[in-house]
């Protein structure tokens, strides 16, 4: 399954294709389960991207785990969390909240 | 320290309206990310994992107490209240937004500085030896001569576009402490025979995913050839350095491509055009630009050797501290204070923003109000009497700086690795921790003595693990993190490139075996004299893999 993710422009902040919209958390992403899907999503990126509202755009591998929604690669999970050595920022911070 | 004059000040307050324009041109849609790329490269400004980053110069890793405190006002404005000090004696924040970095580059230029040129294919951040201008082994300051590098560096419309990225360092001691030959261009300031002062100058150093030890090109060039030199070196290089593979393309391949003798011999052959010409630097304008770099008057201050014997009796921690974090003065009143940004299991060369105003706040009223950045990702306070250490150790202890452990194993250069990077393939901040944490008894530590332990997160190498007596290189295998060790690498004057021990290990394994190294090592020295890299330079590395990978191979 694949899910789409980039950074805001504005600020950079990581965020995940979910719902319509871009959401500053990856557990609701919209999932893509068939190729047909994943274009769908890409084409959505292509013209975020065109329009300004996010950079670093990708298409990525994930799973769900009880229900939400997980990156795959570490990388990716960091990305969704925040630094693993300061709990105390980013988005596993805003969670903990 | 060097001051602005008006041209400077102009320059970079043009900068700051030239990029703030270009963000809000960026933030309207009016350009790209493909057009405006480039330009925020040129202004510092990287896209990583969780955010932008801002990376911010600090020339010569040389700044004041009124530029500190301005960015430890940054850390609390616009980001989360720290900062990052890099091993090449700059500093990055890992929050900045895209629109506030208009007025944090404002706020910069109002204390003279900037982020020019801390990315893209150009000349970067001249580093010099952090104990510049109080090195008791020092043959002359090398900082006016990478003031005279920077400026002619900037901008320079010729060396804006190279193959790839460019890194100049200077030192002025034997001793080298700016790790030149790891350079593209390493200069080592030096007198002749005559007590004329001039360069040794290497060339073709790096690290990355092919490490290269710089050459010798040149045993004494006069001072005053120092900018024709560099810019017959510039100019070979960037005729015939490799633009078609990125990871060909710094000068330390064409060095190795082409043979010191050839590539001598062309660089030579274009500084005979150059040499007479009007990039031979007038003497005036040296003595010029060193003057800016006078030392502080240092008046004689006889009452600290009993003010420090005296406190030696009183405070073991202040006793440590002095034997491990301050280092002789060419001033005997005076000393060099390393304020370590390694406390056991912190991150290294993070500072708060509230720890980067204190620590002003000792510069401006023990040190000149002079402070340096380490490539060692330390601060470093000069030029302290010292019937003032007491006092600076207190203030430390006050704000969690005064851990002794300077050149210590827990004394770790990491990059940001996996937890910031956008381009890192493993963590290398947790397993600095974790080795900080398993050799946190200070005992310990002073018993196994000077040892440099480097963590990478990626094969781009910015933790130096080439060059640590123990190297670490996380990459990604499988899917998860893998930990690969070098031995025997060095910065110093006698630089080598470590050696791969063996297979690597996993998060759960590393700081077990390095254990093992050091006590392999405590095993077999000579005496407590003998250092881990000479006991590995007369051993090889033969006991350790045996200490380390043995039980295996029996067991296969």
């Amino acid at each position: 399954m694949k899910i789409l993710t980039a950074n805001r422009l504005t600020d950079g902040i990581a965020v995940w294709y979910a719902d319509g919209g871009w959401a500053e958390t990856v557990g609701q992403a919209d999932l893509a389960h068939d190729k047909a899907a994943e274009d769908r999503l890409e084409a959505i990126g292509a013209k975020a991207y065109a329009d300004n509202e996010v950079v670093d755009v990708n298409l990525i591998d994930a799973d769900v785990v009880d229900g939400v929604v997980e990156p795959v690669r570490l990388r990716e999970k960091i990305r969704a969390a925040g630094p693993t050595i300061r709990g105390d920022l980013g988005k596993q911070a805003e969670r903990a909240a | 320290m060097y001051r602005y004059d008006e041209f400077d000040h102009d320059f970079v307050q043009a900068r700051v309206a030239e990029f703030s324009d270009q963000v809000q041109r960026r933030l309207s849609g009016e350009i790209t990310e493909e057009q405006f790329r480039p330009l925020r490269l040129m202004n510092g400004v990287y896209l990583q994992l969780h955010a932008y980053m801002l990376r911010i110069a600090v020339p010569y890793g040389t700044l004041n107490g009124k530029q500190l405190r301005m960015l430890g006002h940054i850390a609390r404005k616009y980001d989360k209240g720290y900062g990052h000090f890099t091993t090449r004696q700059n500093i990055q924040f890992n929050w900045p937004a895209l629109s506030d970095i208009p007025a944090i580059l404002a706020d910069l230029a109002s204390v003279e500085m900037h982020a020019i040129q801390t990315s893209g294919n150009c000349i970067r951040n001249v580093t010099a030896d952090h104990f510049a201008g109080a090195a008791a082994d020092e043959v002359a300051d090398p900082r006016p001569y990478a003031e005279i590098l920077r400026q002619w560096s900037s901008v320079h419309p010729e060396f804006s576009f190279l193959p790839r990225k460019f890194k100049i360092a200077v030192t002025g001691a034997e001793r080298d402490r700016a790790a030149i030959q790891t350079h593209d261009i390493g200069l080592h300031l030096k007198k002749n025979a005559a007590g004329e002062l001039g360069f040794a100058v290497y060339i073709g150093g790096g690290q990355g995913r092919t490490p290269m030890v710089a050459k010798k090109v040149r045993d004494f060039l006069p001072e005053a050839d120092l900018l024709s030199y560099c810019t017959a070196i510039l100019r070979v290089y960037n005729l015939y350095g490799r633009r078609d593979n990125k990871y060909k393309a710094r000068i330390k391949i064409l060095v190795h491509e082409t043979g010191v003798e050839e590539i001598t011999r062309q660089v030579e052959a274009e500084w005979q055009e150059l040499k007479d010409a009007e990039l031979k630097l007038p003497d005036a304008d040296i003595r010029a630009i060193e003057a800016y770099f006078a030392p502080p008057a240092l008046t004689d201050r006889p009452e600290g050797d009993q003010a420090v014997k005296l406190a030696r009796l009183d405070s073991k921690g202040f006793s440590d501290w002095l034997d491990q974090n301050v280092v002789t003065h060419r001033h005997p009143d005076y000393a060099a204070v390393t304020i370590s940004l390694k406390g056991i299991g912190e991150v290294p060369g993070d500072a708060s923003d509230s720890q980067m105003e204190a620590v002003a706040d000792i510069a401006e009223k023990y040190a000149f109000d002079e402070l340096r950045v380490s490539h060692e990702q330390n601060l470093i306070l000069p030029h302290v009497a010292r019937a003032d250490l007491k006092a600076v150790y207190d203030a430390l202890v006050d704000i969690g700086l005064a851990t002794a452990n300077s050149n210590l194993i827990s004394d770790i250069i990491s990059c940001p690795g996996l937890d910031y990077c956008a381009l890192a393939t493993a963590r290398s901040i947790p397993i600095a921790q974790e080795i900080s944490q398993r050799f946190a008894s200070m005992e310990r530590q002073r018993e196994i003595g000077e040892l440099k332990l480097k963590i990478s997160g990626c094969i781009n190498a910015c933790g130096h693990h080439h060059v640590g007596h123990i190297g670490i290189l996380g990459v990604e295998k499988k899917g998860s993190e893998l930990y690969q060790v070098t031995l025997g690498g060095s910065a110093d004057e006698n630089t080598s490139v470590g050696e791969i021990i063996g297979r690597g290990f996993s998060s759960e394994e590393i700081t077990d075996a390095i254990e093992q190294i050091v006590e392999t090592y405590l095993g077999l020295r000579l005496n407590a004299q003998e250092k881990f890299i000479d006991a590995y330079r007369r051993v090889g590395p033969a006991p350790f893999k045996e200490a380390l990978y043995a039980g295996e191979a029996k067991a296969a």
